[in-house]
């Protein structure tokens, strides 16, 4: 039975990777407009609105984790640090991969560096982004180093990685919220249910919420996958945050939404309202599920919110790049099978990756050395006392 | 000293010179097949509509201050001095954002070619050295697009308006168009009638992205003097068990 699935999941991945491959071809060799279905009407299309938007939010638990435990110094969340930087990591490095699909000459994909515009968004995003992976590959290399035994650099890396970390959460808001800026441009093109001024400041909420529901979604993962019980009580704890950071978005989202008069074009026919409503009911349910007491301590449950929250992040970015553009846009647009396939083929790849990196480095940490630990304590009630004597 | 274009829609006769004379700028194919698509592409940077009897020209407006030249991060497109909005080829990586930001929707892309580039009209840019008029308004045979000093232009169609009242919609489309255009238009009717966006913001674009970017300097300062705050605040605590620990 386990192997039939080990199969399934195979022959799926195998799958996933030769579609990925053949619209490889079509995409370099024939152009954008043999793989994909944009046009001048509207330029910017899945690989922007998935593979770009979501993918940074769904990568935004690196910088959320990494202040939670080093700049908060709230211990207990230590043991999801490690996969939380490295789902980022991968995360920004796959969203380089997707943007040199969607860049029309990706080979000067580095030309921002030397040719600079600080009066665009699309300038400081790069940059940002540019910056902060190089952050997600200094705090990841530690787990290389203890791989590989490499105790001087290990200590070296030490003593920098606290001003690495500030620089990591700045970085984050910066370009977390930017993207969200990358729309203030369209005053008169989006829809007024998803334009607002306001549009950094939710970007940057829900990509923390994002963050942690991303956090919770692969620490369930990988504590089946690797028969681990250490994260459960981790992810419960996660989705009480969780539940306060999406009500916040709400009533930031809700309260603009009031100011501006927009709720007003809900009465406007039209598929808007219905996939504005899809993404509020799947931000809304999970915010509820996680303040009970009883979801909260079910893992199960836990997981199955932090899921609809993440279908209703990945519904909000897609309305903001899809459906809020397409009525001035005068065209109908649906993504390409060759684009959809590129965009399953690098999921699947930073599965797979995850995967590997978690095989061979040390990701996770030792649960019986952390429980010795915590025995070897004498004061089991101040965790913080104990960690700080592991230190 | 900028230079702006008046596109005078009563006078167009929709005979397609300025599309032919712009095709010979670009050095593209032009037929009667081209001639019929009436819309901007990669190849037809200007294209005449036909609405009924009358006919409108769509073309790069050429904002005062446009939305391509900021919000583009190579700095590609530019607004130079003497009006045109001009593209460096050579800086451009397909990025795309100046098309979704074209309130006009105007810049277009070679979908088709394997090394794509953006294309849009220039406002014959080798000839503004000259002062020359730009090819379309050479070849128009009815006087509809003339090539001018912008105050000028506005002049002259302000002039008109007041001398044919009857004959003109009251206004000047590219006035106060996202904050004001190179290109002039005058009409018969109400300017959405024949194909203009009359519901574009009335002040530049670039205003309103900037109003959340000029805050990341806040954001850096605030960023770290917080995080090291809650930093030390937070460690504090440790420090001094540490210390208590050791007496």
């Amino acid at each position: 039975m386990t192997l039939m699935r080990k199969y399934f999941w195979r022959g799926i991945f195998w799958i996933l990777i030769a579609g990925g491959a053949w619209s490889t071809f079509v995409r370099f060799y024939y152009g954008l407009g043999a793989s994909t279905n944009l046009s001048d009407q509207f330029p910017w299309g899945i690989w922007i609105g998935f593979d770009i938007l979501c993918g940074v939010g769904l990568a935004a638990g690196g910088f959320t984790l990494a202040a939670i435990v080093h700049i908060f110094n709230i211990k207990s969340f230590h043991a999801i640090v490690r996969p939380a930087i490295l789902t980022a990591f991968l995360g920004y490095l796959l969203v380089v991969v997707a943007l040199m699909f969607d860049l029309g000459r990706p080979y000067r994909i580095w030309h921002p560096i030397i040719m600079w515009n600080p009066r665009s968004v699309m300038f400081e995003v790069g940059w940002c982004v540019t910056l902060y992976t190089t952050v997600l590959f200094l705090e990841f290399l530690p787990a290389v180093l203890e791989r590989f035994k490499l105790r001087k650099a290990q200590a070296v890396l030490k003593n920098v990685m606290l001003p690495i970390i500030i620089a990591g959460v700045i970085l984050s808001t910066l370009h977390q919220s930017s993207l969200g800026s990358l729309f203030l441009i369209f005053p008169n093109k989006l829809h007024p249910l998803w334009y607002t001024s306001m549009l950094p400041v939710l970007f940057y909420v829900s990509a923390i919420a994002t963050g942690l529901a991303m956090t919770i979604f692969e620490s369930w993962h990988s504590s089946k996958a690797f028969g681990r019980q250490l994260e459960y009580s981790l992810i419960c704890k996660l989705s009480r945050i969780l539940a306060v950071v999406i009500s916040v978005y709400m009533a930031l989202r809700f309260l603009d939404l009031i100011h501006r008069g927009a709720l007003s074009t809900l009465n406007q026919p039209g598929m808007e309202r219905w996939l504005f409503g899809l993404e509020i009911v799947l931000m809304a349910v999970p915010m509820l599920m996680f303040f009970r007491e009883k979801t909260r301590e079910n893992p199960h449950s836990v997981y199955l919110g932090a899921v609809l929250f993440l279908l209703g992040f990945v519904t909000n970015r897609l309305n903001m790049s899809t459906t809020a553009l397409e009525a001035s846009s005068g065209v109908k647009y649906f993504p390409k099978w060759t684009e959809l396939a590129v965009t399953l083929a690098i999921i699947a790849a930073g599965f797979a990756i995850f995967r590997f990196a978690v095989h061979y480095l040390p990701i996770f940490e030792d649960e019986h050395a952390h429980e010795e630990e915590q025995r070897d304590s004498p004061a089991h009630d101040l965790p913080v006392l104990a960690t700080a004597k592991g230190d | 000293m900028a230079r702006a274009l008046l596109y005078d829609s009563t006078l167009c006769v929709g005979c397609r010179q300025c599309e032919s004379a712009c095709s010979t700028r670009w050095k593209l194919p032009y037929d009667d097949k081209i001639a019929a698509e009436e819309k901007t592409s990669a190849h037809k940077l200007t294209t005449i509509r036909t609405y009924g009897e009358r006919f409108s020209r769509k073309l790069c407006m050429h904002c005062q201050d446009p939305a391509c030249a900021s919000v583009c991060p190579v700095a590609a497109l530019r607004k130079t001095a003497a009006g045109p909005v001009v593209y460096e080829a050579d800086r451009c990586m397909g990025c795309r954002y100046c098309m979704a930001a074209c309130p006009f929707q105007v810049p277009s892309y070679e979908w088709n070619a394997r090394l794509p580039l953006v294309r849009k009209c220039d406002f014959c840019s080798d000839r503004v050295p000259t002062n020359g008029p730009t090819r379309c308004s050479e070849e128009c045979p009815t006087g509809a697009s003339i090539t001018g000093e912008r105050s000028q232009l506005i002049a002259e169609a302000k002039k008109r308006i007041a001398e044919k009242p009857t004959e003109y919609y009251q206004k000047i489309y590219g006035i106060e168009e996202v904050g004001g255009t190179s290109v002039l238009v005058l009409s018969a009717v109400p300017f959405e009638q024949i194909g203009y966006n009359t519901k574009v913001e009335k002040s530049a674009l670039p205003q309103y992205t900037w109003n959340a970017l000029q805050h990341i300097p806040d954001v850096v300062v605030m960023g770290t003097v917080l995080m090291g705050g809650v930093y030390w605040i937070s460690h504090r605590k440790e420090q001094v068990a540490k210390e208590e620990g050791r007496q």
